[in-house]
């Protein structure tokens, strides 16, 4: 973009020729010209700068927003939600005047380019959006997805990523609860870095990000801005990476989690004095995000000197501050008397705060630049009029043949000593083994609020001292399932977050989610979101639990090979005192150690089939939600009443796995028999959905068999808690000392 | 009555909440300081809590260290005012020279969370009085810049007066808490100034004050009621 002579919106009405680089830009022919037709003229640099970005996929979800309307269609009637989808983040009444809001969001390709920063400031990001909406966070999760564990480049990828989450949230004071950590080819040149975060407020406290009131001033507050990151949503959300493009700058952009800690208590603060009318925190997109959503959301336009925006280098030109991504930057609307006192809280906190426009009476967003008129819009038809795709989807002629190669016909193993091996190799494989050299690198005690953290079924967070109310929030998502039917996949996503919250003890209340996919240009791809967001949709609607908000990342593609469809989703529960909760491991010898659910020969996608036989191919495990809810029920129940001591919920790598962690966990052994009407491959090995297991204390064991006999939950009492071994009796007892050493030594091997 | 302690916030302070918590939970009533204050608010004593102060820029705690608030709470600890420093707070502790030594970077290069078992060294302090010498508690550890080290002199002295007030329980199992953390010289956890009202360390006593969080362990409640004890019976 030339910067001599400015290209004003006056000069661009006289030179209706002049060729701008919109292709550059990352928009389509047809794209380009609706901005012309928008316009009656052609767009400024500054507009094209704009309209490029925010009618990117990454911010205006062009391909995906014909789907994602399912998510509030199908939206199941909920009292508790207080703010729906397309803000910032959902916002759930949790009870006590408490509201409390969450989100997951991606970073996934500027994490690949550059690890830590890209990590990082996908931490950062989420943080923001959360304190945008008026709330404390007091928490985070991050669900990550590595290529193979062995492969040389998940060395480079993965330490960069951890040590980048644990640089920027341990900075921050937020304490790491959960998340996932998942190996798979599929993602070796597209790992998904997805963040979570969740915030608690009083009721009153919720704020939107919207620009009302003519004569209220917009302050741009926290860090200057510079030239990181410019063009990072139109490009690196956009396409797949071009090495012959010419870069100046770092497309990924930098963080600073000390001016992101400020930014939060200076934010807080001024909320806490009821000082902002609308907020938006710049993340994608920067400036011409936040200046076109607070004016379209708001009733009025906007008028801002860009000229006052306070910058880290000099030489940016106009259409470069307008599209750049620096970290840490906030916009508010302020009453013009309030605007002191704003400006006062943000000078205590060291934050640099600057007044750079207003709201006006009309309905344009103008911007200025050195005097002159550079932008000149309806800023909803930025923000809100991007086009919309109704790309072209069809079932992959793959399909069949991957269902069709079912997992049921793989060689199982045929003595004891095999079966024994078997589940040696599984709790020392990469995705089964202990994560902790990974969540070791977290804080999760910060804040004094912690209850649960990782590797417990969810993370649960206190957030009332005096009566003990708490929040729980697990992250699960299987792209071995998705793959194989990605419709099942979603859903049964959505029933492992959902049921990991209730083995918790806490009420599934409402649902996240970051839908990762390759690219939406291929059919078959499409075809997977369209199946993965109607699954997803249809299973909210049954359980009961609304899609609050979420993310999409799309184009997470090396060449023609797409991810596997990973729907990551996120259930938030609550529990009324966090003294009920129920952890993962076992506590006292001689409980009796229960499965609760049915057991089929379900190995479809399972990690048997992954680790034992390199395959995936099959069905993935059916899906009943009504007995996921029963035993939902059932669980919290039991944990209110004191009926159960530990819980864990059956999934990937399926009954021994759970009953390995809740042993090690515990530091005590288990002896276990194979019920009456299973071989003891299937009991093991199994992953049929809707199953936990709970350690019951001998005294509770009547009522509790008598209360999932009256519901109608299959409840099978499978052994005891007993000794320094898992014991399967005629098959194989391994003591916790070995498999302590095969579950934990793995991924530091691997990767330290 | 009871005592009144000060829990200082810089920007980039990271437990000031969860410190005057403990502080609470103690019995004991927690004062805000905040790290321009140019007087203490006539607290009994003082906690420097964790976090990342200034962001750990320069050096951890050598920027917070000249703060307005530090000239007063220097010149006071000089006579006897009680402060501890925890983790960020013990960093500032000793670039402020109220305590020897200095932090490095953990010998592995990794922030590093975990369960960790100490040694209490020296129960004649002014915030370990409620411990017996040799008792071993298990509280949470959390830190990037956590290596204690000190030349040669300083700690052949600081062992020799018993001015080591916590050392990490290397010999047992790591999963229980075991294990020196960091590559601290000696194994040193925390240490005491000689008049014993001023101690710092790395692993946090506030995160391990309540039975249902962090680690579900109370065994850092004893900083808190030792303290109390001390100003309350004084």
């Amino acid at each position: 973009m030339s910067r001599t002579p400015l290209d004003t919106v006056e000069h661009a009405a006289a030179t209706p020729d002049v060729e701008l680089p919109w292709a550059e830009l990352g928009l389509k022919k047809d794209e380009y010209e609706r901005v012309v037709e928008i316009l009656g003229r052609r767009p400024t640099g500054a507009e094209l700068a704009m309209y490029s970005v925010m009618w990117s996929e990454h911010c205006s979800y062009k391909s995906s927003k014909v789907h994602l309307r399912q998510f509030g269609e199908k939206a199941p009637e909920n009292d508790a939600l207080l703010v729906g989808i397309g803000e910032n983040a959902g916002v759930v009444d949790v009870g006590q005047g408490y509201a409390v809001t969450f989100k997951v969001e991606s970073h996934n390709h500027p994490s690949y380019v550059e690890p830590y920063q890209g990590a990082a400031t996908g931490v950062g990001g989420i943080v923001r959006d959360i304190i945008a909406m008026g709330a404390r966070p007091v928490a985070v999760v991050d669900p990550l997805r590595f290529g193979a564990a062995d492969h040389p480049d998940t060395k480079r990828v993965l330490p960069g990523v951890v040590a980048g989450i644990g640089g920027y949230g341990n900075c921050l004071g937020l304490p790491n609860i959960g998340g996932e950590v998942v190996f798979d080819a599929c993602y070796q040149g597209n790992p998904l870095v997805n963040a979570g975060c969740v915030g608690v407020m009083r009721h009153e406290d919720i704020h939107l990000a919207k620009a009302s009131g003519a004569g209220n001033k917009v302050i741009l507050y926290g860090a200057r801005t510079g030239g990181d990151g410019i063009g990072g949503a139109s490009i690196l959300a956009s396409e797949t990476f071009d090495d012959a493009k010419p870069s100046k700058r770092p497309a990924v952009q930098v963080g600073d989690p000390f001016q992101e800690k400020l930014l939060i208590e200076c934010t807080l603060e001024a909320f806490k004095e009821k000082l902002v009318v609308g907020i938006q925190d710049l993340g994608a997109a920067g400036l011409s995000c936040a200046t076109s959503e607070l004016a379209s959301n708001g009733s009025g336009g906007m008028r801002v000197t860009l000229d006052d925006v306070p910058l880290r280098d000099s030489t940016l030109s106009p259409e470069e501050i307008l599209m750049s991504e620096s970290q840490e930057r906030m916009c508010a609307v302020v009453e013009p008397d309030k605007v002191d006192r704003f400006l006062e809280i943000c000078e205590k906190w060291d934050v640099i705060a600057t007044v750079i426009g207003e709201v006006t009476d009309g309905d344009r967003l103008e911007i200025f630049w050195h005097g002159e008129k550079i932008v000149d819009v309806d800023p909803r038809t930025v923000a809100h009029e991007g086009p919309t795709y109704e790309r072209p989807y069809a079932r992959p002629e793959w399909q069949d043949a991957l269902q069709a190669d079912d997992a049921a016909k793989l060689p199982r193993p045929r003595t004891s000593e095999e079966l024994k091996d078997q589940v040696l190799k599984l709790v020392a494989s990469p995705n089964q083994a202990s994560k902790s050299w990974i969540t070791s690198q977290y804080d999760r005690f910060v804040q004094g609020n912690t209850v649960l953290a990782q590797p417990e079924d969810s993370g649960m967070i206190r957030i009332d001292e005096e009566t003990g109310l708490g929040v729980a929030l697990a992250t699960d998502g299987n792209g071995r399932y998705a793959k194989l039917d990605p419709y099942t996949g979603a859903q049964l996503a959505l029933a492992e977050a959902y049921r990991n919250v209730a083995t918790t003890g806490a009420r599934p209340l409402a649902v996240s989610d970051c839908l990762n996919f390759g690219s939406p240009e291929d059919p078959a791809v499409m075809w997977q979101f369209a199946e993965a967001v109607r699954g997803l949709a249809d299973a909210c609607q049954q359980l009961g639990t609304p899609v609050t908000g979420g993310n999409v990342s799309l184009y997470n593609q090396t060449g023609e090979a797409a991810i596997h469809p990973t729907p990551v989703v996120a259930v938030l529960g609550v529990i009324d005192d966090v003294a009920r909760r129920t952890p993962v491991a076992f506590q006292e010898e001689g409980q009796l150690v229960y499965l609760l659910g049915d057991t089929r020969e379900e190995f479809g996608g399972s990690a048997w089939s992954q680790v034992i036989h390199d395959h995936l191919g099959g069905l993935p495990p059916k899906v009943d939600l009504e007995r996921e809810r029963l035993l939902a029920e059932i669980l919290i129940a039991a944990s209110r009443d004191g009926m159960i001591d530990s819980a864990h919920d059956l999934s990937d790598g399926g009954l021994i796995q759970a009953v390995v962690e809740s042993a090690l966990l515990g530091e005590k052994g288990a002896r276990l028999i194979v019920p009456d009407g299973l071989d003891a491959f299937t009991f093991l090995f199994s992953e049929s959905a809707g199953r936990a297991i709970v350690a019951v204390p001998r005294s509770e064991e009547v009522r509790f068999n008598d209360m999932c006999g009256a519901r109608g939950l299959p409840a099978t009492r499978i052994g005891v808690v007993d000794g320094d071994a898992v014991e399967v009796q005629g098959e194989f007892t391994l003591t916790l000392e070995e498999l302590r050493e095969a579950h934990e030594a793995t991924i530091p091997a691997l990767l330290a | 009555m009871t005592a009144r302690i000060g829990v200082v916030t810089f920007p980039g302070s990271l437990d000031d909440r969860d410190t005057q918590r403990a502080i609470r939970v103690a019995g004991a009533e927690p004062v805000t300081l905040w790290h321009k204050d140019k007087d203490l608010k006539q607290v009994d004593a003082i906690v420097l809590c964790g976090g990342f102060s200034y962001g750990d820029y320069l050096r951890a705690g050598a920027i917070a260290r000249f703060s307005p608030v530090m000239e007063p709470l220097i010149a006071q600890a000089r006579e006897g005012l009680p402060v501890l420093g925890i983790c960020n707070g013990f960093q500032i502790l000793t670039e402020a020279h109220l305590l020897p030594g200095a932090m490095l970077g953990n010998d592995h290069l990794h922030f590093v969370c975990r369960d960790q078992k100490l040694r209490v060294e020296n129960a004649d302090t002014a915030w370990t009085c409620d411990y017996t010498a040799g008792q071993e508690i298990n509280i949470p550890l959390k830190n990037m810049d956590g290596r204690y080290v000190a030349d040669r002199r300083t700690l052949d002295e600081l062992e020799a007066e018993g001015r080591v007030a916590f050392r990490y329980v290397v010999d047992g199992d790591a999963a229980d808490g075991c294990g020196n953390p960091n590559g601290s010289l000696n194994d040193i956890a925390g240490v005491t100034n000689a008049a014993g009202n001023v101690v710092g360390l790395m692993p946090h006593p506030e995160h391990a004050v309540e039975p249902l969080i962090g680690t579900g362990r109370t065994d850092g409640l004893p900083f808190f009621t030792s303290i109390l004890k001390k100003l309350v019976n004084a």
